[in-house]
């Protein structure tokens, strides 16, 4: 990983080949389909004041898969999220997690200790904490009072913020505050923040936007690295970035899947081109 | 264990509150010294009156300690630590009352003189078990704990934050102000407790107990300044300055933001009893002006002008501020309250991190 990152320092913008490759190895490293969809959201329904903002929105998603969300302003993606996370509650359909977690009857806190990590577009760190502490607090474990009142960091708990530290390639930067980070070390950093929990599916809302190119071609090579082990939902507006590491794009529209494919198929569906890339 | 050595790591990178212990241990030692050991004639002897008026800048160190704890740290900024303050002071008092025994005006066996003046017959069942020191020890800590805990639960629960917790922190002295004064609450109405005469069998009229009162108070002091310390140094205290810079976030990453926030006043609250407790048989007074919502904010100020969030400034504040009010209260009394309103402002303009961000070191550790 850490040669990955250095390989994006060196620079230029990579040939679609490269991208392709890395999304295959991807793809070989997601466990096998037949053991189900990591994520299904079927039928559903939240309205806002009559405004539907999802209208019946069914979407699976594999394990390991790595997909992207697109759709004009208003179709429903960030709604989906806060669905997903237990910010929203549905009017009507059904939210599993795997086969056997029902997203619908568990709270914030129990959705993200089953597994499910969220990225929100502005990356809220913890100003006034050192990079390494945000990944701290970020780490799995009793999270009660009395336990934090006398925890101190196990060799294994201290490997794994390193291990972290690493993959986002903030290593130079882990005892600076993190208010002192660049906006871009900041989306990592919490990229890594989800990344200590570990989750089995994370969810990244408009990861590359106010990034400089050569952070978002890391941002890319970051979350193609994730993906496979974890399944990654990214909502983006960055089409190019999209290109680059999504093997399966998702359009919303109007709260409903409009178009599901690979890019090709998704910018030449007339629908897709009428709603949106048309445009 | 762990939270010993947690404290000795904390504090070895803790350079401004060694310098803090430092100062406190001299006081401890020279305070007494001066006062009683130096003769009246020596242009060095404190005279008894600034000892007391230390033990009470000390006490309101306390009291700002607990503040920066709930609002430097924890980004709750309570307006009714006063309340916590009076009710740990209440607890002495009736305890003071207690032991003045048959001493008093009306020469009554056991009820106070305001009880025999409103004509009762027996003291209420919540005087019970004051007349020992131990259980008022106890009562100090565990009444505004109690209170804050019920408070906080309520308030936490339905994640009132902001302004409106300030607000409903400024309801709560107001109303426990308004209930003291009242003179069946059965605590002396507007004139509360005085005329105490001893305390576990010393006369507090003596010197020796002054000197004794206020070794006690430094004590205390020094070990709040290390409970403090203890909890912003350890993992919670990384927890509750996330909480203060991004609340949700923080309850996003797992952690209940409303238990901590709670314990964390609770602790806050019982230190702010424990200040009261030692400020009533220093001043010999307690009445329910000090639940006066003005009184909590200007704890506020104190830590402002010390500095928030780095507990030995607002141990300092406390202290500078008091002493200036000392000073204007007997020099220019009607100016006051134009200076206080003053020094405020001019602290949130100028000095955004009160008088311990000029000292450049401390602006990475603390904080």
């Amino acid at each position: 990983m850490r040669q990955v990152l250095a390989r994006a320092t060196a620079i230029g913008p990579k040939p679609r080949s490269a991208w392709r490759d890395m999304r295959a190895a991807a793809a070989r490293r997601a466990p096998p389909a037949l053991l189900g969809k990591i994520l299904y959201l079927e039928k559903l329904t939240v309205s806002f004041d009559g405004f539907k903002a999802l209208d019946s929105l069914t979407l699976y998603v594999d394990p390991g898969e790595l997909r992207c969300i697109i759709g004009p302003n208003g179709a429903g993606k960030t709604t989906m999220m806060d669905v997903i996370t237990g910010k929203t509650r549905p009017d009507s359909g059904s939210a599993w997690f795997g086969q056997n977690v029902n997203l619908l009857s568990l709270s914030e806190p129990q959705i993200a200790e089953a597994g499910i990590g969220r990225k929100f577009q502005k990356p809220t760190v913890f100003e006034f904490l050192s990079v390494f502490e945000n990944l701290e607090l970020a780490l799995t474990g009793d999270k009660s009072f009395w336990r934090a009142l006398v925890a101190r960091l196990s060799p294994s708990e201290r490997e794994r913020i390193d291990e972290v530290l690493s993959i986002i390639g903030l290593m130079p930067f882990r005892h600076s505050r993190a208010g002192t980070l660049s906006h871009g070390q900041k989306q990592w950093l919490e990229i890594g923040m989800l990344l200590m929990q570990d989750p089995e599916l994370l969810l990244v809302d408009e990861p590359v936007a106010g990034m400089t190119p050569q952070e978002t071609e890391r941002t890319a090579e970051l979350l193609l690295s994730l993906a496979g082990k974890h399944s990654v939902v990214v909502v983006e507006h960055d089409m190019e970035f999209v290109r680059s590491i999504a093997s399966r794009v998702t359009v919303l529209h109007e709260g409903r899947v409009l178009a599901e494919g690979d890019m090709d198929a998704v910018q030449k569906d007339p629908r897709v081109i009428e709603v949106y890339l048309g445009a | 264990m762990s939270a010993i050595a947690s404290l000795r790591t904390a504090l070895a990178a803790d350079r401004g509150g060694a310098v803090f212990l430092g100062l406190l241990a001299a006081i401890a030692v020279l305070v007494p010294v001066l006062n009683m050991a130096v003769p009246e004639s020596s242009p060095f002897h404190l005279s008894t009156f600034v000892m007391m008026l230390i033990g009470k800048y000390l006490c309101y160190a306390i009291l700002a300690l607990a503040v920066d704890l709930i609002w430097g740290y924890t980004g709750i900024l309570s307006l009714g630590h006063a309340a916590f303050f009076a009710l740990g002071g209440y607890a002495m008092g009736m305890y003071l009352m207690r032991q003045i025994g048959p001493r008093g005006v009306y020469g009554h066996p056991v009820l106070p003189d305001f009880m025999v003046f409103l004509n009762w017959d027996a003291l209420p069942w919540f005087w019970l078990g004051f007349d020992r020191f131990w259980f008022a020890l106890l009562m100090m800590v565990l009444v505004p704990g109690l209170l804050a805990f019920v408070f906080g639960w309520l308030a936490f629960r339905s994640r009132v934050t902001g302004v409106y917790l300030s607000i409903m922190t400024q309801a709560l002295t107001y109303a426990l102000m308004l209930a003291f004064f009242r003179n069946d609450m059965g605590f002396g109405g507007n004139n509360g407790f005085t005329d105490f005469k001893d305390i576990v069998g010393f006369d507090l009229q003596q010197d020796g107990t002054r000197a004794v009162l206020l070794v006690v108070t430094v004590i205390a002091l020094a070990l709040a300044y290390l409970a403090c310390r203890g909890i912003v140094a350890s993992r919670a205290g990384r927890v509750i300055r996330a909480i203060r810079d991004a609340e949700s976030r923080t309850r996003f990453l797992g952690y209940r933001v409303e238990t901590y926030k709670l314990w964390v006043f609770v602790f806050s609250a019982m230190l702010a009893g424990v200040a009261g407790a030692l400020y009533v048989p220093q001043v010999g007074i307690i009445n329910p002006s000090e639940f006066e919502p003005i009184n909590s904010i200007e704890v506020v100020i104190w830590v402002a002008v010390g500095g928030r969030g780095t507990l030995y400034g607002a141990a300092a504040g406390a202290v500078l501020v008091n002493y200036l009010k000392t000073y204007f209260t007997g020099a220019l009394p009607e100016v006051w309250l134009y200076a206080l309103g003053a020094i405020f402002v001019l602290a949130t303009l100028f000095l955004p991190r009160g008088l311990m961000g000029l000292l450049p070191a401390q602006a990475r550790v603390a904080r």
